[in-house]
């Protein structure tokens, strides 16, 4: 009954997934892809559920779906709508494409057949955000307060973006 | 672990099903009688200038920027309160904390004293 349920919901995913990313790659209208790919990141997200991944679930939800497809949005509204009309589809951006996705491949095939998966799959998960808290105020604490750093670097970089020019 | 998300799930189908079911009642029955008034953006607003796809102020970029870091700060605070709960490391995580935060109240304080917050 679990595994029918699991099955379910996987397979779900994995059509909502590919359709959603299809569209993004084909759509012509380029806010219409940016929604597409709303659908595809959530959909990852639920990937990250089924695996017992939760705290990966809830960055993805409100870093990728929340806080980049925003951006995305953002970066899309600010350009001249003259953009979208123009015929960017040529046979040298589809050559590009297919080979900045097969390197992207390649790479992930190398590390899901170099690295051991410890947990098998159809275990009862426990959740993992606690644990994963522990480990980065204790083992992991200087990566924690370095990546506060990193924010910080980040801060003062858009704020340099917006620097006025006169002064 | 799964049914743990059943909440989450019948929260998303709830808000999906809700809106679905609101568009498609009104759908089938309503009744349609279009006029030129009726199918303006505004029935009884200002009459629309050009289309709503223009090109948006920069700012607005600046300000997705912001939230973005925030956004991320918020993901570290909530596994730091998550792992608050063992009671043998709390003065220390709360230690943590506060140098984590400081550390990005220097930033915040920097994009404010730039200017970047402001409204141009």
């Amino acid at each position: 009954m679990g595994n029918v349920v699991f099955a379910i919901i996987f397979y779900a995913l994995v059509v909502m997934v590919l359709v959603s990313a299809v569209a993004a790659a084909f759509l012509r209208n380029i806010v219409m892809a940016a929604f597409a790919l709303f659908f595809t990141l959530l959909g990852m997200a639920g990937f990250y559920v089924l695996l017992g991944a939760d705290f990966l679930a809830i960055t993805q939800v409100v870093v990728y779906v929340g806080g980049i497809l925003i951006l995305l949005l953002f970066g899309v509204l600010l350009t001249h709508r003259s953009i979208e009309t123009l015929e960017l589809e040529t046979r040298g951006t589809y050559v590009l494409g297919i080979f900045g996705g097969l390197l992207v491949y390649g790479v992930l095939h190398y590390f899901l057949f170099s690295v051991s998966w410890p947990t098998p799959l159809m275990k009862p998960l426990e959740p993992t955000t606690a644990a994963i808290g522990q480990l980065l105020l204790s083992k992991y604490l200087l990566p924690f307060e370095v990546s506060s750093v990193t924010l910080l670097i980040a801060l003062i970089g858009a704020a340099y973006l917006v620097r006025r020019r006169d002064t | 672990m799964l049914q743990a998300y059943f909440p989450v799930f019948l929260l998303l189908l709830f808000g999906v099903g809700f809106a679905v079911f609101t568009m498609l009642l009104s759908h089938f029955i309503g009744k349609k009688k279009p006029t030129p008034v009726k199918l303006s953006p505004y029935e009884c607003g200002i009459k629309p200038i050009g289309t709503a796809r223009i090109q948006f102020f920069v700012k607005f970029y600046l300000i997705a920027l912001l939230f973005l870091l925030f956004d991320m700060e918020t993901i570290f605070i909530l596994i730091w309160a998550v792992a608050f709960h063992d009671k043998s490391i709390q003065v220390f995580a709360l230690i943590e904390m506060v140098v984590f935060i400081t550390i990005l109240l220097v930033g915040y304080a920097y994009v404010w004293r730039k200017g970047a917050l402001k409204w141009r």
